[in-house]
């Protein structure tokens, strides 16, 4: 399948404007963090996965996609919604009470797309590998995608995960890790050095890329595409995405600092210049 | 005192093995999950018989509950097997997040619980799980009382639909539940009826409190003994109705009395039915090295303990 990369980017644009406008109108969330992962997210539902809107919870014959890192839980909702599997109009009630959007993903208001909750951060990789495994032995063929955050990568689960899926030859996983340097209290370097990933992923048996410009469109899909033609070969998959927090948003990018904090009505105005309305606004 | 007897003791981790190897026969969906306790766990028998449907995790409890949430998605009925302490304690979040609040239907299966395990003492006798488990929403918490009630337990869980923790030991105890008998989840089984006490017990505590229904007998007292094997949800009509003809309770478990069965029943009594009761449970503390009935002894867990704690209460009725 050839992409349209053109029709892509205006996607991303309309889940930028979504994210803003989500953290905006309840005054708290993640944006730095969802903005910076808006192109991989658009990439998967809308070109790489296999997948069906109408949502069934064991999707039998459809890849599946979990969120380890579920504090960018806006970037989430705002791409299930555009990809067809709730109204578009239910991004408004997002954190507010009574909501189905919960801060972070859960599947105990029974919102379609979601198949386990996230926030507290570790589980991920381990439910992503438990989903594979069903898959194998389903004899289903299709893929399990699983994104995290680079600060994520202290939590020590992540590392029983990482030994575990190459011993088992989970080459049915397609993981990513938002590597975007930057964490709550700073960069991820001055937190806590995560080292030379790749060379750590590589010793535990992953097989690993890396999309250097993890904000590029085109070069998501190419990585994806790569992802996807290595699958099936004994080995798990690990993309290191390079993505700038607050990507699309200048005054965002670049900053831990919108991390977790809501842009005001003026910031709001300037974000949703920067990225045109696409799809028209919930 | 109805008569009860046995033909061979044997530990309720066996039941699990057993019920375990049954599940995966009746129903394909059956998987296990295991962190390097395969023999402790008596999980053998399924593994040779399906192999491929046996996940060999590792010493790595927190991916083992997050890989048996995943599998459940894709319609399997992943059951995990290690000790109590690192079924609970050591994955709490794990359960909480991925498991309880996620809905996932894992069965939890936890073996060596309790003062019961011996020798190795307090880092791996969990008394707080029964608590820690049941202040989930949703989480289903199984105590049985013997072999066969552990098997039927196991089988029962099967067509169950939800996260669930079972609780079983390593000593062996008297097998006195009938093989053919039915589990129900959530159903309280009257073993003696009597008048002047209800003594409430769960887990390896049950032998114990018919041991003390005998006692207490010959001392003229008529104790009506329920096996409460499900601590969560809890047979409030059983425990009510009870009371209400004998005007005051006995509890008794292998655990903290903090978070555990009495905590259950007080607080029932507390909000239906106010009523003196006693709790045969360890007194907010770890455990220790020694032999299980050395234990049992020392913290207070018999059915020398049930006996006295039976006969102080009923003067506060």
């Amino acid at each position: 399948m050839s992409a349209d990369i053109n029709k892509l980017e205006q996607t991303a644009s309309q889940v930028r404007r979504d994210i803003v406008r989500m953290v905006h109108a309840c005054q708290s969330g993640h944006p730095g963090g969802s903005l910076g992962c808006t192109d991989y997210f658009v990439a998967l539902y809308f070109y790489a996965m296999k997948h069906d809107p109408s949502f069934n919870m064991d999707g039998i014959g459809e890849d599946l996609f979990f969120l380890s890192n579920g504090h960018i839980s806006p970037v989430f909702y705002s791409t299930l919604a555009r990809a067809g599997y709730f109204p578009v109009s239910e991004l408004s009630t997002f954190r507010k009470i009574d909501s189905r959007l919960q801060g972070h993903p859960t599947t105990h208001e029974g919102l379609p797309g979601i198949r386990i909750a996230s926030g507290s951060l570790g589980q991920g990789l381990s439910v992503a590998i438990g989903a594979a495994q069903a898959k194998k032995l389903n004899k289903d063929n299709s893929l399990v995608y699983v994104l995290m955050g680079d600060g994520e990568l202290q939590e020590g689960q992540v590392w029983e995960a990482a030994l575990y899926a190459p011993h088992n030859k989970m080459d049915n996983i397609i993981a990513a890790i938002d590597y975007n340097g930057a964490q709550i209290d700073g960069a991820t370097e001055e937190v806590l050095s995560l080292g030379n990933l790749r060379a750590k992923w590589e010793a535990f048996g992953w097989d690993v890329l890396e999309v250097e410009q993890g904000n590029d469109m085109a070069s998501v899909i190419q990585g994806l595409d790569e992802a996807k033609s290595r699958s099936g070969k004994g080995k798990p998959i690990m993309i290191l995405l390079h993505t700038e927090m607050g990507n699309g948003v200048d005054f965002m990018m670049g900053s831990h600092k919108w991390h977790g904090i809501a842009p005001n009505d003026e910031q709001l105005a300037s974000a949703l210049a920067q990225n045109a309305e696409t799809l028209g606004d919930y | 005192m109805k008569k009860y007897t046995y033909t061979e003791s044997k530990d309720t981790r066996s039941g699990f093995g057993a019920g375990l190897l049954e599940a995966g026969r009746q129903n394909e969906q059956v998987v296990a999950l295991c962190a390097d306790l395969i023999g402790s766990l008596k999980m053998n028998d399924f593994i040779k018989e399906f192999p491929e449907r046996f996940f060999q995790i590792g010493i790595a409890e927190a991916n083992m509950m997050g890989i048996a949430a995943g599998l459940t998605i894709g319609g399997k009925i992943p059951f995990t097997g290690t000790f109590a302490n690192f079924s609970t304690g050591r994955v709490y979040d794990q359960i909480r997040q991925s498991i309880a609040y996620s809905d996932k239907n894992v069965k939890i299966c936890a073996s060596h619980a309790g003062l019961t395990l011996g020798e190795d003492g307090a880092t791996h006798q969990i008394l707080e799980d029964i608590g820690l488990m049941k202040m989930l929403p949703g989480m289903t918490v199984i105590n049985p009382c013997d072999f066969n009630q552990t098997k039927a337990a196991t089988l029962a869980l099967v067509n169950h639909h939800g996260p669930a923790y079972l609780r079983f030991g390593r000593p062996v105890v008297p097998n006195f539940t009938p093989a053919d008998q039915t589990f129900e989840i959530g159903k309280a089984i009257l073993l003696n009826e009597g008048t002047d006490v209800t003594i409430i017990a769960t887990g390896h505590l049950v032998w114990e409190a018919i041991q003390a229904g005998e006692e207490l007998e010959k001392l003229g007292i008529n104790a009506e003994i329920i096996n409460i094997h499900t601590i969560k949800p809890l047979d409030e009509e059983a425990v009510l109705k009870s009371v209400t003809k004998t005007g005051c309770v006995v509890t008794a478990e292998e655990h903290n009395r903090l978070g555990g069965l009495g905590d259950s029943i007080a607080q029932l009594l507390a909000t239906k039915k106010p009523t003196p009761q006693e709790f045969v449970a360890v007194n907010d503390s770890f455990g220790e090295s020694g032999k299980p009935a050395q234990l049992m002894e020392k913290y207070g867990l018999n059915a020398a303990s049930i006996v006295a704690a039976a006969r102080k209460v009923i003067t506060r009725k």
